[in-house]
């Protein structure tokens, strides 16, 4: 990766410094509403990142990956629910049980390849879905009111906006950092090798469903964080956050900022969570016109805004 | 007893509901290659219609009549202005893009309809019970569900397999680029089948609206379930989706129906209530999982390349 001062590099080197001096604006103009609206981004920034990594770089299109939001979220709110309110406890049970419900459903779904593949992680995430609706003693269908955000042991203070708008946003920079080591490994280049041909990588002798689902419950766990962090932004957990058209949500915002480019997905979440935050103040009925917008975006928008973007520096 | 063979009808009369959906989807996977998660809308749109005419002409019939004529344009148009630009594209692209016609649906429904839902009243002569058996009576419209199912099953079977439009069907699904070079209108051919996927999609979804109501977002959930039941039966495989809507529709009414009173021979009674309704929910999915231990290209796959 060789810095260059292209179009698009600019463009990225705006938006990470716009990110970042976020708090500034608010604080000077007041307006709390952008800050609390990209607190939300940065979060789905984080999963769509995390998605991106085995749809773009390992060519795993997983339609449930809204499942791990829903089992980091519900670990942090049952443990607040039952009491445990230490951040320290609450974030490494998120971690690790998306990393169980990674390596058990990838254990499952990579014996598949193609369609059935999108159609079986996006039922197993249904499952998720209806096992959380069923869960009466934590609110069931109608979900569970966090009444204290993690406690870091004055470490953090996650009820200060701004504090918590920090955490999310070093979260979503580790996340990318950790993406782009990953693609550059040994380990990230067997991952992509595989997308590109399988036959071969299994005939020079790498074990592929193996390697395939390491990636898979590394993303898992990327996005289980996100899921920690939505259910302290909203104070609230629900089925609701798992539903299967925020996995859908989550393959719109890769594919519209550039499946398998290391900043693609965090501005295709600004652009899609914006444009839906836009649409829905000019009208009740956003979707009619995001709908058809979606269609367009993948009729003509190959390689999404970082693909344009990058055709544009090249003449 | 009574019981166990009411919740057994009830049990094969949705497996055939979900049949017809699955079948749509099946058909227009393995001829067009085109994953379609938007049937789940068509499902809907049939049940809107379907009350919509229902109320305009005051016939059951007649409205239903119209309501797949609607759905079936209503494919026909779709596939005509917007689905026929993705064919030979990426799965993920047709994922995607169908994910917007989702959005888009279920938006224009609220516009149109309104957020409340709507109810599909039965006609007086499909809402008798009919006495199946000595003492065991069953709603005459389940009944109807079934033979009206069975007689589309049989009518797909007789239409792809004895039909010559069967033949360019099935040639199709297996040569794409031969069957044109043979002066076939395959563009013809193609909306032609999305036609029927969606028109089977609206009978299901008009033969459930009686049952429940009609509302936004009704397509969705069933739609996982017809996806399920083509991963477990073989994707492209209309006899593998026939067997396994079957089963599944059998299993997640029986299991919703008698997995709480087996629970609480085991369990506490509360311990049994807590788990019944999230572990019968969970059932095809594990059965999905089982299956795709054993086998992973489905149960019955269908012969292609």
């Amino acid at each position: 990766m060789k810095a260059r001062l292209s179009p698009s590099n600019l463009v990225m080197a705006l938006v990470i410094a716009g990110l970042a001096l976020l708090p500034l604006y608010t604080s000077l103009s007041g307006n709390v509403f952008v800050l609390t609206l990209f607190t939300r981004i940065v979060i789905f920034a984080l999963a769509a990142v995390s998605l991106n990594l085995i749809m773009g770089y390992g060519g795993m299109m997983s339609f449930g990956h809204a499942a791990y939001l829903g089992i980091g979220g519900y670990a942090v709110g049952i443990l607040a629910a039952e009491g445990i309110g230490s951040g320290f406890i609450q974030w490494p049970v998120a971690l690790l049980a998306s990393a169980l419900f990674a390596l058990v459903i990838g254990a499952l779904s990579l014996r598949t390849r193609g369609v059935y593949f999108i159609m079986i992680t996006l039922a197993f995430a249904q499952m998720a879905y209806y096992v959380a609706s069923g869960l009466s003693r934590y609110g069931g269908d109608d979900g569970l009111t966090i009444y204290k955000r993690s406690n870091f042991a004055g470490i953090i203070n996650l009820s200060d906006r701004v504090q918590f708008y920090y955490l999310c946003l070093a979260c979503l920079s580790g996340g990318i950092y950790l993406v782009w080591r990953i693609v550059n490994s040994r380990f990230g280049l067997v991952v992509q090798g595989l997308r590109s041909n399988e036959q071969r990588m299994q005939a020079i002798g790498f074990p592929a469903t193996r390697y395939r689902l390491v990636c898979f419950v590394i993303s898992g766990v990327m996005c289980g964080l996100a899921g920690a962090l939505l259910a302290n932004n909203t104070d609230f957990v629900s089925p609701a956050m798992m539903y299967w058209t925020r996995s859908g949500d989550l393959m719109v915002m890769v594919i519209l900022g550039g499946m398998g480019s290391l900043f693609g997905p965090m501005i295709g979440a600004i652009v899609y969570l914006v444009l839906e935050e836009f649409l829905s103040q000019v009208t009740e009925y956003w979707a009619l016109i995001m709908g058809p917008l979606l269609l367009l975006i993948v009729l003509f928008g190959r390689g999404g805004i970082v693909g344009i973007l990058g055709r544009f520096s090249r003449g | 007893m009574l019981l166990v063979v009411e919740q057994f009808l009830n049990g094969l009369q949705f497996g055939l509901l979900l049949f017809l959906l699955a079948a749509g989807l099946t058909l227009v996977f393995g001829i067009m290659d085109f994953v379609n998660l938007a049937h789940g809308s068509l499902y809907m749109m049939g049940a809107y219609f379907a009350a919509t005419f229902v109320m305009w002409t005051g016939n059951f019939i007649i409205g239903v009549i119209l309501a797949l004529g609607a759905t079936l344009l209503l494919g026909i148009v779709l596939e005509f202005a917007a689905l026929r630009h993705f064919y030979g594209r990426d799965h993920l692209d047709h994922v995607l893009a169908t994910f917007g016609l989702i959005l888009f649906f279920n938006d224009a429904v609220r516009l149109i309809w309104g957020p409340a839902g709507l109810s599909l009243p039965l006609p007086p002569w499909l809402t008798v019970p009919i006495q199946i058996m000595p003492g065991v009576f069953y709603p005459s419209y389940r009944l109807a569900i079934i033979a009206v199912s069975l007689a589309v099953a049989a009518f797909l079977y007789v239409l792809v397999m004895r039909t010559r439009l069967g033949m360019l069907i099935r040639a199709g699904a297996s040569n794409r680029e031969m069957i044109g070079a043979l002066g076939i209108n395959i563009k013809l051919l193609y909306t032609l089948v999305f036609g029927l996927g969606a028109a089977l999609a609206g009978l299901a979804g008009l033969m459930q609206a009686p049952i429940l109501t009609v509302q936004i977002g009704m397509g969705e959930n069933i739609l996982i379930l017809a996806f399920v039941i083509i991963v477990i039966g073989g994707i492209g495989s209309i006899r593998g989706a026939f067997l396994a809507a079957i089963f599944v529709g059998l299993i997640d009414t029986l299991g919703r129906a008698f997995l709480p009173d087996l629970l609480r021979q085991i369990l506490s009674s509360s311990a049994a209530s807590t788990a019944a309704p999230a572990l019968s929910s969970m059932l095809i999915y594990l059965l999905m999982a089982m299956v795709l231990v054993v086998r992973p290209e489905g149960l019955f796959p269908a012969n292609r390349r």
